[in-house]
């Protein structure tokens, strides 16, 4: 080979080193208050062995304590959540996470629904952000291709965005100008930022006053919803998975009646379990004045743990989620989750305690 | 598919692998092919504006040549004609070969005229919902530089100056080559054509050029022209007094510069790549001194497309030539320069109503034709001034003209941004009357659109833009001088451009892209 040709091989594989480590470094690293995003990227760490999977947005990851659920029954969980994750991107995470792991039963939250298209969720710019921290951190397959087309704004589309989820440097291209300290040291990994998916709040916020929206034109849930909720019922029949849904009980925003009763309808129509924890409040022990964070948009770890507990009674008695307990590899691995959980919820106490 | 979209990379990626791979007479179909797929990714619908042309241009093309291909063996088979029966043999011949090419001329441009007219404010009253769908077409893509090149072939073959292509699909490549496709350069069929078609060995300094050319072009277009964009659109609707007008022009004159020339820096890169070079189309037009040397710098193609097709057709009419008879013996020297003026203002009559079908664009015209005009009247009176002051080899005074015709054309220029030409002259009017300097001090200038970071990689870039034209202008081709260097130095000054247009350029999500100003025409 000519000089001139090896030259240039060694140029060409230098360049395309320095345009992967410019890219590591503009990506966002989605910690502090965005550590949400981060969530995708980590199921890969927990993924494997878990006989439930819980599937959704916020309402999951931030009202579903894993741990809870290991500690009082024994029951091996992840959640595959992400910030204001749509229905079509559920369906695909859950899609990927079955490359993985072939759990009992699917938990799906079904708030979602309400979302038929990127269009109606939202500001394309905002539904854009959201976007990204649910696929940016997914592994390649055609199910993240698929979620990505699913997802894509009209802008982004008209603007061949696609390539901009496979080359994020094309996206996040201006971040050079913002670069933080966090940028440089999370440049190849950072601590996990979860418990198997579940983001701990320690903050309490009480409600204060009851929340209203005005009421709806039409309370049909779209067609393109039940399109993949329809998907998500085929994949878990093919599976053999049981497919459970939920609503978790948090106020706003509200999930209305007219709603609950078409997923009643759809649920009874499928043989599914559908619980909608609203109309449980009580009996899950919810204190609105201690167990949210947000004035009731979310739970806080005391509330998930609450509603973990109520519902893995649930898992145990109705369901027929085993105990694993008693499997010697596997509570030394949960024994390590629920210390690092106990250490966290102490540290993150303390902060609260020591900043009024 | 835009230049400036991934999609466009990858494509232009697989054409030059299989361009170099595959069989060397599989060369020219593949282009053709990747052409056709080429436009047929902007808009399908367009493509039949573009099948028109083409066949159209063809057949004339064809039955002009076989026309003049039967009169040469006519005259050949029958050398007893006499004279005047020859004469008349090839006044009939014209005459047919004339009446080819007037219904090709008329049905095209009576298509250009059709798309300019219905079609262009028709996408823009689509959009607000009181237009029929066919007419929010808008005008097909790149149509005037096809149809220009395709037309000015039929009359260099109706004029005998050029070969007819009869291979269809050959004619077809020399009609929808892509990288000219969308915005020029205008090529001739003499300067052009058989590099078309004519199998190309792989070239690694070629290559290595035009891929250094091309990431030149996105330099320009990305960084510097789009970084511009708000700018210009916030000062075009802001009134901010005379130096708000001022900075107008400016911020203009940098964006079409860079959006113009990166886009045609990109089709020549690309095109030297797969070894067809194509003409210049422009030459640091802000060099020039005055302005004939500005517009035989500035699109190049387009103007010598007006200079061949319309202005010397007029200038040496019947009755231009009668007209400079009479205005002669009336008016002497002046009237000898007459028939050249009136050519002078029909071409850039035609130029301005090209550019577009408002009153500002043909005030544009009017303007360069009156500078133009006016210059050559007074060029005996400058003759006396330099007669006097001897400024004219003084390296300041140099830099001074350059300064003066760059404003200059900076005001003519910013015609385009005023659809109501009362607006323009207004802001002419604000330089004098209210020039409101303290926008340059209080902090105005941070509320147009760009930040102060903008404004610090925008000067970064303008420097290095000066510094290569510089360059260029004094001492020759900077990829020349750079091909002498360590091979190591090349590389990461070429990497350093690479990563500038990557996380300087401005692209993607979040920010509102424009296609090249020039797609439009």
């Amino acid at each position: 080979m000519k000089k001139w040709n090896v030259s240039l091989c060694a140029a060409l594989l230098l360049g395309l080193a320095a345009l992967i480590f410019v890219q590591a470094l503009v990506i966002p690293k989605y910690t502090g208050v965005s550590r949400d995003g981060s969530l995708t990227a980590e199921y890969y760490d927990f993924a494997g062995g878990n006989d439930v999977l819980f599937v959704g947005d916020c309402e999951v990851y931030e009202n579903f304590s894993p741990i809870t659920l290991w500690e009082n029954y024994g029951i091996t969980s992840a959640i595959r959540g992400s910030p204001q994750q749509m229905i079509w991107q559920s369906y695909y995470l859950l899609e990927d996470a079955l490359r993985y792991e072939t759990p009992k039963a699917v938990v799906f939250n079904v708030l979602s629904m309400k979302y038929d298209t990127p269009k109606s969720a939202g500001p394309a710019s905002r539904r854009e952000a959201y976007n990204r921290m649910t696929l940016d951190g997914m592994r390649w397959s055609p199910s993240k291709v698929s979620a990505i087309r699913a997802s894509m704004t009209e802008e982004e589309k008209d603007r061949n965005a696609f390539w901009s989820y496979v080359f994020p440097l094309l996206r996040y291209h201006e971040r050079w100008s913002e670069l933080e300290q966090e940028d440089f040291q999370y440049l190849f990994g950072k601590e996990p930022v979860s418990h198997n998916g579940y983001l701990m709040q320690v903050g309490v916020k009480p409600v204060t006053a009851e929340h209203v929206e005005p009421p709806l034109a039409d309370y049909t849930l779209g067609e393109n919803s039940w399109y993949y909720l329809n998907k998500m019922e085929a994949l878990c029949r093919e599976k053999e998975i049981q497919l459970i849904l939920v609503k978790a009980p948090t106020l706003y925003p509200i999930w209305w009646d007219q709603w609950d009763a078409q997923v009643e309808a759809y649920a009874e129509e499928k043989g599914l379990k559908y619980f909608n924890f609203l109309d449980v409040q009580a009996e899950v022990g919810i204190d609105w004045e201690a167990d949210t964070y947000d004035t009731g948009l979310h739970l806080n770890v005391y509330g998930a743990e609450k509603l973990s507990d109520y519902f893995g009674g649930i898992l145990s008695r109705d369901c027929g989620l085993p105990d694993r307990r008693s499997d010697p590899a596997l509570s030394s691995l949960w024994a390590e989750k629920s210390q690092r959980y106990s250490d966290e919820k102490q540290a993150l106490e303390a902060e609260r305690d020591a900043n009024g | 598919m835009s230049f400036i979209s991934f999609p466009f990379v990858l494509f232009f990626a697989v054409l030059s692998a299989a361009y170099f791979l595959l069989p060397r007479r599989c060369q020219w179909p593949l282009l053709l092919v990747f052409s056709v797929v080429f436009y047929l990714a902007a808009d399908a619908r367009y493509a039949v504006f573009l099948l028109v042309t083409v066949v159209s241009a063809y057949i004339a093309v064809c039955r002009m040549d076989s026309r003049l291909k039967d009169q040469e063996r006519h005259l050949a088979e029958n050398k007893s004609l006499t004279r005047e029966e020859k004469k008349s043999f090839r006044a009939g011949v014209k005459r047919r070969n004339r009446i080819t090419l007037t219904v090709c001329l008329v049905l095209n441009f009576s298509m250009l005229f059709f798309c300019k007219v219905l079609l262009l404010p028709g996408a823009a009253a689509a959009a607000k919902g009181t237009c029929l769908s066919f007419l929010s077409l808008g005008l097909p893509l790149g149509m005037s530089f096809y149809l220009f090149q395709s037309m000015g072939y039929c009359i260099d073959v109706y004029r005998g100056k050029a070969k007819a292509q009869r291979n269809f699909f050959r004619f077809a490549l020399f009609t929808t080559y892509f990288p000219y496709l969308i915005q020029g350069p205008i090529n001739s069929y003499a300067q052009l054509g058989e590099n078309l078609w004519k199998p190309h060995d792989f070239d690694g300094k070629q290559w290595s050029f035009g891929l250094q050319r091309m990431l030149w072009g996105y330099f320009k277009k990305l960084v510097i022209a789009d970084r511009i964009a708000p700018m210009v659109a916030a000062l075009r609707i802001t009134e901010l007094g005379g130096t708000g007008f001022f900075l107008l022009t400016l911020s203009y004159a940098l964006r079409i510069y860079g959006d113009f020339t990166g886009g045609i820096d990109i089709t020549i890169g690309m095109s030297q790549c797969l070894g067809i070079p194509l003409r210049e189309n422009f030459l640091r037009p802000y060099f020039s001194k005055n302005i004939a040397e500005y517009w035989r710098r500035w699109h190049i193609s387009l103007g010598e497309w007006m200079k061949d097709y319309i202005f010397y057709p007029i200038s040496v009419s019947a009755p231009m030539l009668r007209l400079s008879k009479a205005a002669r013996a009336r008016f002497g020297n002046f009237g000898k320069r007459l028939p050249v003026y009136v050519a002078s203002v029909a071409t850039w009559l035609v130029t301005g109503i090209w550019h577009g079908l408002t009153p500002n664009f043909i005030l544009w015209g009017m303007l360069n034709c009156l500078f133009i005009v006016g210059s050559e009247e007074l060029s005996p009176l400058y003759e006396r001034f330099h007669g006097r002051f001897h400024w004219k080899d003084k390296a300041w005074y140099g830099w001074f003209e350059i300064l003066r015709m760059f404003l200059l054309m900076n005001f003519i220029r910013a015609c385009d941004l005023f659809p109501r030409v009362g607006d323009y002259f207004a802001g002419l009017a604000r330089m004098v009357l209210h020039p409101n300097f303290a926008i340059l001090t209080d902090g105005t200038l941070l509320t147009l659109g760009l930040t102060a970071l903008d404004f610090g990689i925008l000067a970064v870039g303008i420097v290095l833009l000066f510094a290569v034209s510089l360059y260029q202008e004094k001492r020759g081709s900077v990829r020349e001088m750079l091909w002498g260097k360590n091979p190591w130095v090349r590389y990461s000054l070429l990497f350093i451009l690479l990563l500038a247009v990557l996380l300087l350029g401005k692209y993607g999500t979040g920010y509102n892209a424009s296609s090249f100003i020039y797609n439009q025409f």
